[in-house]
């Protein structure tokens, strides 16, 4: 447990300073407000004693607070200054309307304080001499990441320089950073030997969806409340988008939006709304719809991987009873008939690959497809995640998904759309990637042998990674060498020969330099050689979008620890040092190359990137430049939805929805089908089913936020999960001899990891469910190397045999292994 | 109804009462006296009767307010030994019954002997100090510290674990 007493906090005083902030974590993005005030005052009970304005002098009524003690902190400034923060929601914030999920509202307690759970946060970079992690300033490091990565452009090129970088919103992204980053990386440098911070290459999660012209983030959360139906496909968004969930979808399914629906589209007949569930595991998310409406939850349990070949039934299905719009086929569409032919599967076939039975099949396309009393197509919303993103075949299973949706032409119209949920807040600006499609498989080259340096930019992709025994060992043998190099080297070196030492053992002998870039001293940054500190939002201004394209300013209020700072700034001095080295030499060409750094803060860098849209990848588009961090501000927590469509009266509108018009992501402005055939499972995997016991299926948990870089020093939460849990059948436990709390050990050919038994009679027999990219018990250890054409992973496909390992008394004592699902 | 202090209570408890902070049920006040944060507060509770051990049955929830009237609560005897338990079998337990969460009412599930919250659908476990399960509070629900008489069977409530929904302060 967890709890110390703590039964009282300070009040925010009335003149408390106030800041917009979103949510660090999940893609929802609820907006909350910081205070932050002296750590000497206090304000008063009374409503108008305090900030909150809440009359704290009585019990206050319940839904009508939201804060906690993780909402608060002391914190200390640069000058020395300590102050008292509390981070609540934002009741006014459209996304969340004051809710807070078990994530965002420890966000307080999370900020950096010396004594705090952040307290491991890093100040200032580090340099491992080979027997000793020791403190250097911002210049000295500089000197010796800059040289290395200069002589190794000179001598070998841009190709054997390469990194593991975040690309995405929130904590460790965001519009500032992903430029930041971008413009060095591709623009400086112009490598393209990068990999994503969760995927082994650079692509897109959604390459199919936007292939056929369709952005994967097309609705607002206010369709999932006015949907007639809505399929949830391979995603649990209690857990992992909360509020989208209880503030959004629960809505309707409770019957809580009928009069918004009966309002937006009066001709229609209007009936309680339906959800489905596809997902081969019952979870928390529909345990708690079953718990609101059983009769209208129906739970399409299929057999693992068979995504595809649910969506081809029911297309086909749907196409025999003419359920499917011919004219919005005709007029805005291509390649339906192609597609329609290639994915074809009958109903009783689809049903012997899927498992689920026609009756379940029907009513599925019924709820989702037949027209309505009124005769008007049913308003479909699908929403997915990593069921599918991380699925048998990514661009496979989307393909047929989005067909489906096509056909019915569940998109462009209210209360419909066909997006992810996601994972981390967007906020993509970059120049354009200077690699191919499919872009290198960077984890085998380095498993391969190749690169000489690898910068591990706001990631820990040894936990978040496929095939991760593989790669982490090769990361250890070939940093070791680097290692043993600057040991062997002995002392005394100046800085070029401290360069010499580091490219002799990459050039020479196989090694790797390694350099991570994070909050953290990360499992990998243990394996490196430098690592970088970095800001997060709040130590620095940054901007990002949600699920809803929801652009937001998260703005700073106290400074970072240390010396650490925000990534473009990182990025910034790193070109700004490369052009120093260059034209200290005379070599004007490659100089200028590095130009364009010249930012003394994190909005010189938005304003470089997001505000000058021509030419690059930029999540705002070509309206970008209507943005600015005042204009933001001043729309607060509730933002613009992007694109922006103008700046009027004071305030940037922006599109709730997209498509409306039919004009798709194309260049013919059609919607394409694509075709998709269901063909079974990947050989390796199949090898894999063949030879295991268990299904070994992997994600979040409503606890953890991604690799739980902060739950690892979370009391709260790392002792809920003190390892990565794996939920079993309890009949399958038993026959192993396991229990819950017991250490087991989970592996096939791939590698092992260990992971703690919890179990839970909802799990089918031969099933299991483990937490992914754990800090303690790591999944991508049994993962296959094999990935989609796009160079994909299918993290979800695994087959591996347990075996207990050890009794842990303590978990038996102190974890609760009571069922997740709420009934 | 007396005032008690945190150092009191401590010291005046030490031979009746249980009010383990972390770990095991047994042997708890000495190992517990070390586990309080140096740092940590506690206010000045009004020492409540909540109920009696002959009023207890198993795995039953017993209403009772603490440390106000504004503040429900509910005991429960769970028939075995839990950690924080108080009585001659260390089974009795007591948490704020509004969800630290939000505030919504939380009901007692006698088969999973869970607390559940229908607004949020927040779970704690009140065989384990009233850890979250699932659900989406930034803390384990707040436990009211109990002490037992053993003279006269009488279960007190003396101070509380975790701020309670709804307040700056749990003594308002």
């Amino acid at each position: 447990m967890t709890q110390k007493i703590k039964d009282r906090i300070g009040l925010p005083p009335v003149n408390a300073q106030k800041t917009n902030m979103t949510c660090h974590f999940c893609i929802v993005g609820c907006g909350y407000h910081t205070y932050k005030w002296p750590v000497d005052k206090e304000g008063g009970r009374k409503a108008n004693q305090n900030a909150l304005g809440i009359d704290f002098s009585k019990q206050v009524g319940s839904l009508q607070l939201s804060m906690t003690p993780a909402m608060t902190n002391t914190v200390k400034d640069k000058d020395g200054q300590a102050y008292n923060i509390m981070m609540v929601p934002d009741k006014e914030c459209v996304v969340n309307s004051g809710i807070y999920s078990t994530r965002g509202g420890a966000m307080g307690s999370l900020m950096y304080n010396d004594t705090g759970a952040s307290k491991e946060r890093l100040k200032y970079p580090r340099f491992f001499t080979g027997d000793d992690w020791v403190d250097w300033d911002w210049k000295q490091a500089m000197a010796v990441y800059a040289g290395v990565t200069k002589r190794i452009l000179d001598k070998d090129g841009a190709d054997q320089i390469m990194f593991n970088a975040f690309d995405h919103g929130g904590a460790g992204g965001g519009f500032e950073n992903t430029w930041g980053s971008g413009k060095y990386m591709f623009s400086a440098l112009k490598t393209k030997m990068v990999r994503i911070h969760n995927r082994p290459a650079y692509n897109s999660e959604c390459h199919a969806t936007r292939d056929m012209g369709i952005g994967e983030l097309n609705n607002s959360y206010e369709d999932s409340e006015v949907a007639d139906t809505i399929m949830f496909i391979g995603m649990n968004c209690y857990e992992t988008q909360t509020n989208y969930f209880l503030n959004h979808a629960l809505l309707n399914l409770q019957g809580n939006t009928k009069g918004k629906r009966k309002q937006w589209f009066p001709k229609e007949s209007i009936e309680d709304s339906r959800f489905i569930f596809v997902d081969p595991r019952r979870t928390n998310t529909q345990a708690i719809c079953e718990q609101t409406a059983k009769d209208r939850v129906l739970h399409l349990q299929i057999e693992p991987g068979t995504d595809t070949a649910l969506f081809n039934g029911l297309l086909s299905y749907v196409v025999e009873q003419g359920w499917h719009n011919k004219k919005f086929i005709a007029q805005h569409t291509s390649g339906f008939d192609d597609a329609l032919k290639a994915n074809k599967m009958s109903l009783a076939d689809c049903s012997k690959v899927t498992g689920v039975s026609q009756a379940d099949l029907k009513k599925a396309a019924e709820w989702a497809y037949k027209p309505k009393a009124s005769g008007h197509a049913p308003r479909t919303a699908h929403m997915y995640e990593k069921g599918i993103i991380w699925g048998n075949d990514n661009y496979k299973i989307q393909s047929a998904l989005v067909d489906l949706v096509l056909a019915t032409q569940n998109v462009g119209r209210r209360g419909t759309g066909v997006c992810r949920l996601g994972g981390h807040q967007e906020g993509y600006a970059r120049p354009p990637y200077p690699g191919p499609r499919p872009a290198p498989y960077i984890d085998q080259e380095i498993i391969n042998g190749n690169g000489k340096m690898l910068t591990v930019w706001a990631c820990n992709s040894v936990r978040s990674t496929l095939n991760a025994q593989r790669y982490q060992a090769k990361i250890i043998q070939r940093s070791n060498i680097v290692r043993e190099a600057l040991i062997q080297a002995g002392g005394g070196l100046s800085t070029e020969q401290l360069v010499d030492v580091i490219y002799d053992a990459v050039s020479n002998k196989g090694g790797l330099f390694v350099t991570t870039i994070d909050l953290y001293p990360t499992t990998f940054a243990k394996l490196g050689h430098m690592t970088l500190p970095a800001a997060h939002p709040g130590e620095m201004n940054l901007t990002s979008m949600n699920g809803e394209r929801r652009m937001r300013l998260s703005e700073k209020f106290m400074d970072a620890p240390g010396i650490a700072k925000a990534d473009c700034l990182i990025a910034a001095d790193m070109a700004n040092t490369l052009k120093g080295m260059y034209k200290a030499e005379g070599n004007a060409e490659m100089a200028k190359r590095f130009e364009g750094f010249d930012w003394g803060t994190e909005e010189d860098a938005f304003n470089d990137g997001f505000r000058k849209p021509d030419g690059i990848d930029s999540q705002g588009g070509g309206t970008g430049t209507l943005v600015t961090y005042e204009r933001l501000r001043a729309m607060g927590n509730n933002g613009v939805q992007l694109p922006v469509k103008e700046f009027k009266n004071g305030k940037l509108i922006g599109t709730e929805m997209n498509y409306m018009d039919y004009k798709f992501g194309t260049k013919d402005g059609k919607a394409h089908f694509l075709p998709a055939p269901w063909t079974g499972l990947p050989e390796p995997v199949e090898k894999l089913r063949g030879k295991h016991k268990f299904w070994i299926n992997n994600g979040r948990a409503n606890h953890i936020w991604q690799t739980g870089f902060h739950d690892k020093y979370h009391a709260f939460r790392s002792e809920r999960y003190p390892m990565a849990p794996i939920e079993m059948n309890p009949a399958d436990a038993k026959e192993l001899g396991i229990e819950s709390g017991d250490v087991v050990e989970v592996y096939n050919g791939y590698g092992s990891t260990s992971a703690m038994a919890y179990l839970e009679p909802d799990m089918k027999p031969g099933h299991t469910f483990m937490v992914f990219a754990y800090f303690k018990g790591n999944v991508g250890e049994v993962v296959t190397d094999w990935t989609d054409q796009n160079v994909l992973p299918y993290y979800k496909g695994t087959w591996a045999d347990i075996r207990k390992v050890s009794s842990m008394a303590d978990y038996k004592e102190t974890v609760s292994f009571k069922s997740r699902r709420y009934a | 109804m007396s005032k008690i202090s945190r150092r009191n209570f401590l010291k005046s408890s030490g031979a009746v009462a249980a009010i383990p902070l972390m770990g095991s049920a047994g042997n708890a006040l000495a190992k517990e006296n070390s586990q309080l944060p140096d740092t940590g507060i506690m206010l000045d509770y009004p020492e409540t009767t909540v109920s009696n051990l002959s009023k207890l049955p198993v795995n039953k929830a017993i209403n009772f307010h603490f440390p106000d009237n504004s503040s429900p609560c509910a005991v429960i005897r769970m028939g075995h030994a839990v950690s924080g338990g108080v009585g001659p079998d260390k089974d009795i337990v007591a948490y704020s019954i509004q969800c630290n969460h939000m505030g919504c009412p939380l009901n007692y599930d006698t088969t999973t002997r869970t607390f559940k919250c229908s607004c949020h659908f927040s779970t704690f476990d009140s065989e384990k100090t009233g850890q979250m399960v699932t659900g989406q509070a930034t803390e384990d629900l707040p436990r009211i510290l109990l002490s037992y008489d053993k003279a006269s069977g009488d279960i007190k409530a003396v101070g509380v674990d975790g701020l309670i929904f709804g307040r700056q302060a749990n003594v308002v």
